[in-house]
């Protein structure tokens, strides 16, 4: 665990000093707010259609994330280092998930407002915490599925291609229960109690999907 | 190197007699279906289809982690060919599948039908495998993250289909829940027959490929050893174990 959490805050801090992910994340997210709201020729989004722009939206702006995860380790030869250190491989799996997913938090800490402010139904305040509690877990899933992704594309010639298109079937369940959540969230005057069904659905994906990887993860590293 | 093939003749024969009966059973001895006549026939094509690719696909997945576990290339081999077959078997299985849907239902496709979406789902999530395997040039690296997704994709298959199952209210027939299904008898029997003729010729073309691609390699490493190195060309970037 020292070991992940060494790892995290050495990508914490590269991540601090080059600015280079999490800014390009908030571009990417605002821009397809704006670019939805011409394609679908609405101001303001309800339901079912809001939960699907801030799900594909966050989505899509996570795929910026899990492509670049691992392309310094490669590049500058910290995938050697590590495999000489004496220390447990899974520790680079942890690492990384928490990067992913601090850099998708970090991505919804401006995307949300970014989304109440230009697309959102009015009046949303209390169903704010179950909304937030859908993204967690969500962020959880796509951190969990990104990073085992994105170590397999690294390695690839098409890294840039291999990513998306393995990551995108392997996030649609984790896609359907966000959305489908979130819609009855997203109506003005909604409760604030969430779908109690696909909270479950949502936990279960991601506490299966983060077995696999750890089980998995080691194979990844081998040189 | 000894061949991993063996049984081939039998297992030919076998797959032969059990589509041939089969497909007799289904035109000639299966009642028509009352509602929806002479096109029903192809339920008995299309459920082994996808039945059998769904199977081979989590078949993938436990040849992977037989390959993980013991770094044998054959298991790669079986791997690579489960996902193979599957593959096309689930592209069949897909066609068959949106022929009877217009012909009982009226569309081609039906958003409101789970069982179809996850199918498509699975369907593009398997795709992936080749491309994966063709990029990644070391052919030993190539075989274990190719298992390494074989795994989490075989995983995958079951998953998507409850979370997809949950997200709509179905209309597909269910042919077997836990009460034996809602079918009489004859046709019970016809489809059963099929699902083993479709099992059986799913792993008899599996094995024909794998035969195949082992006399290949076998091949190449016999020319190389009585021609010497120089007289074979060197392999190009290639997808499947080599």
């Amino acid at each position: 665990m020292r070991t992940a959490a060494t790892i995290l805050r050495k990508d914490l801090r590269v991540e601090l000093r080059t600015l280079e992910t999490v800014p390009s994340m908030w571009l990417l997210a605002i821009t397809t707010f704006v670019i939805f709201h011409f394609g679908l020729g609405r101001d303001t989004l309800r339901g079912q259609l809001a939960a699907g722009v801030l799900t594909v939206t966050l989505l899509f702006a996570g795929m910026l994330a899990i492509n670049r995860l691992f392309v310094a380790e490669r590049e500058q030869g910290g995938f050697d280092a590590f495999l000489l250190a004496p220390v447990d491989r899974t520790a680079m799996f942890f690492a990384k998930t928490g990067a992913l997913f601090l850099f998708l938090v970090a991505t919804e800490v401006v995307a949300l407002p970014a989304f109440a402010l230009l697309l959102a139904p009015p009046s949303l305040g209390s169903s704010l915490p179950a909304v937030l509690l859908f993204l967690a877990l969500a962020d959880l899933g796509v951190a969990v599925i990104g990073t085992f992704v994105s170590a397999i594309a690294v390695h690839t010639r098409a890294r840039d291609l291999i990513g998306p298109i393995l990551g995108l079937p392997l996030l649609l369940p984790a896609l359907i229960a966000t959305a489908r959540g979130l819609a009855p969230l997203l109506v003005p005057g909604a409760g604030g109690s969430p779908p109690a069904k696909w909270l479950a659905v949502l936990a279960l994906y991601d506490l299966v999907n983060a077995l696999l990887a750890v089980g998995l993860f080691d194979f990844l590293l081998e040189e | 190197m000894t061949t991993h093939v063996r049984h081939l003749l039998g297992l030919t024969i076998a797959t032969a007699v059990t589509v041939t009966a089969a497909l007799v059973l289904v035109f000639f001895y299966a009642p028509l279906d009352a509602n929806q006549g002479f096109v029903q026939k192809i339920f008995y094509i299309h459920v082994p289809l996808a039945i059998v690719s769904l199977v081979g696909y989590c078949l993938g997945g436990v040849f992977g982690i037989g390959y993980l576990r013991t770094g044998k290339r054959v298991w790669d081999m079986r791997s690579y060919c489960a996902i193979h077959m599957s593959l096309i078997f689930s592209v069949g299985g897909i066609i068959a599948g949106s022929i009877w849907a217009k012909a009982s239902w009226g569309h081609w496709w039906l958003w409101s039908e789970p069982t179809l979406v996850s199918y498509l789902i699975v369907i593009l999530l398997f795709c992936t495998y080749q491309p994966l395997r063709f990029s990644i040039e070391d052919p030993e690296r190539q075989a274990r993250y190719a298992a390494v997704f074989a795994v989490v994709a075989g995983a995958f298959v079951p998953i998507n289909f409850i979370v997809v199952r949950l997200s709509v209210a179905y209309v597909h027939p269910r042919i077997l829940n836990l009460q034996g299904g809602a079918l009489p008898g004859s046709m019970k029997l016809t489809f059963y027959l099929s699902l083993l003729g479709v099992a059986l010729l799913f792993a008899t073309l599996m094995k024909y490929e794998m035969a195949s691609k082992e006399m290949r390699i076998e091949t190449r490493r016999l020319r190389r050893a009585l021609l010497g190195e120089d007289a074979v060309r060197p392999l190009g970037r290639t997808a499947s174990p080599s």
